[in-house]
């Protein structure tokens, strides 16, 4: 059974959402997408600045198997990225709610926040995809 | 559902992710892949290969049918209990199958071919020694179960979970039958160890000795980066029945010789006209993953990648390619839109725990 954090907002993609006190909004992959992945050991990093659509690919993350898309759970401007994971891709596996995550985004258009899903909706998800 | 081996429920109890390989429910790894690769390069593994075929050959034209069908040639083996590694060659010369072949005693040959192939490859067999008229017996033992105890404590722990020390003193592609067990110093990883097959029934019993001397379960995943960080091919990516052995790298496994064999003509035609593409070792020299498929560009044409992943032991993407014979140091492979340098060596990349070729900085 995978770790879903009550505070965090979900995509159906897999990715979770954490809203800062500042507006901003942290990104990553959830426990169950790095479990299914395996060991991740490469990480493609959205540049600083570039600005996406919601749904649009933004990362990658390679695990020995096959390289996944990461997908902008929000429209808006990237206004960091998880630097460290470029040698150590592997605290995505360790931490994919902490040090794991991704990149950092400022929404274009909070109401989008509203398409996510939240922990209990994530949680029927997974449930629904394992029957 | 797939088919499953005997240790399917050993595989489920140790927390194996399970998937399909060739019709096979087999473990992709226990947790890591990539822990289970260094236990490998380090210490020992086991990994259950039940899903290949074994194919016995016997009978007083044995020997003379695997001349005719197999590339390399068994007359090199000398003394039962010797091993060779062969193509097995369509008329025109493309790869139906690579595979070992042991000499176990007067008449009496071993193969072991891969999973996804093996009906065909029977069926095969069956057909050229009817159309030749060979008197052969070819008997795929589906009764047999297989483990391949790799790593350089591999060896030791075998002996001892088997109480038989003189296991010890088989030679490197050699074979010997122990108390009912078949066991081999071959492998797919690069480093030492045993091959072993037994009963289907026996094989819960020795996976579970195994693991209890600290011989560490390992997956087809990590058998993957194992088996390309040697520079070794695999069927079906690196190789095919649209390429033939010197194209791929397999020059070495091919004995031109005086003899027939199936696919001699052809072999000798495309060396006679040259060859056209061949196979390089890659080290991407930037951050990034190589992967089957990705298109390799060079001054004298374009290539693709048929292998690649991330090698645990070197921390660099690497992969076997097959490009323009005129391909020089370098090329460029392209990867989501993007080019990037990678560095042509000759594999294999890592043997025996060690690092063969020069790491570039990335």
């Amino acid at each position: 059974m995978s770790e879903i954090p009550e505070d965090l907002r979900f995509t159906p993609q897999h990715e979770w959402v954490r809203e800062n006190d500042d507006g901003t909004v942290d990104v990553g992959i959830t426990d169950h997408a790095q479990t299914a992945l395996g060991d991740l050991v490469f990480v493609e990093l959205p540049e600083a600045d570039a600005e996406f659509s919601q749904g649009d690919a933004c990362a990658v993350v390679e695990s020995v198997k096959a390289a996944s898309d990461v997908y902008a759970p929000l429209s808006g401007a990237v206004i960091a990225s998880n630097e460290g994971l470029t040698d150590a891709p592997e605290r995505v596996n360790e931490d994919p709610y902490g040090a794991g995550w991704i990149f950092k985004l400022r929404p274009a258009n909070p109401l989008e926040l509203e398409d996510l899903l939240n922990a209990d909706a994530y949680q029927q998800l997974l449930a629904e995809a394992d029957e | 559902m797939g088919k499953q081996t005997a240790l399917y429920d050993a595989h489920r109890a140790a927390g194996a992710k399970l998937v399909d390989f060739g019709g096979w429910d087999m473990p992709l790894h226990y947790g890591s892949q990539i822990a289970e690769h260094h236990v490998v390069r380090r210490e020992a593994g086991v990994f259950d290969v039940s899903h290949m075929r074994v194919v016995d050959i016997t009978g007083f034209e044995a020997a003379t049918a695997l001349r005719y069908v197999l590339a390399n040639d068994i007359a090199k083996l000398g003394a039962p209990g010797r091993a060779l590694y062969s193509c097995m060659l369509r008329p025109d010369g493309g790869i139906l199958d690579d595979l070992i072949v042991y000499y176990r005693g007067a008449e009496s040959y071993r193969l072991v071919v891969n999973a996804v192939t093996a009906d065909k490859d029977v069926a095969w067999l069956k057909e050229q020694v009817a159309t030749a008229g060979y008197e052969v017996g070819i008997t795929s033992r589906t009764d047999l179960g297989m483990l391949a105890v790799q790593g350089p404590a591999a060896r030791d722990r075998v002996a001892a979970v088997l109480g038989k020390n003189d296991l010890l003193a088989l030679r490197p592609f050699s074979s010997c039958d122990v108390d009912g067990l078949f066991v081999a110093r071959t492998g797919y990883t690069g480093e030492d160890g045993f091959e072993i097959m037994l009963s289907r029934d026996e094989a819960p019993r020795l996976w579970a000795a195994l693991l209890a001397a600290q011989v560490v379960p390992c997956g087809l995943g990590a058998r993957d980066t194992l088996r390309l960080e040697a520079g070794m091919n695999l069927y079906g990516a690196d190789m095919d029945e649209t390429i033939t052995p010197l194209e791929c790298g397999l020059s070495w496994t091919v004995a031109i010789g005086e003899r027939d064999f199936v696919g001699r003509g052809a072999l000798q035609r495309q060396g006679a006209r040259g060859l056209e593409r061949k196979q390089v070792g890659l080290i991407l020299g930037d951050r990034g993953v190589l992967r089957g498929g990705q298109r390799v560009i060079t001054p004298a044409g374009e290539g693709l990648v048929t292998s690649g992943t991330f090698s645990p032991t070197m921390q660099r993407a690497i992969g076997l390619a097959r490009v323009p014979v005129a391909t020089a140091q370098n090329c460029d492979v392209e990867i989501r839109g993007k080019l990037k340098l990678a560095h042509c060596v000759a594999p294999p990349f890592v043997r025996n725990g060690r690092i063969q070729v020069a790491l570039p900085d990335v």
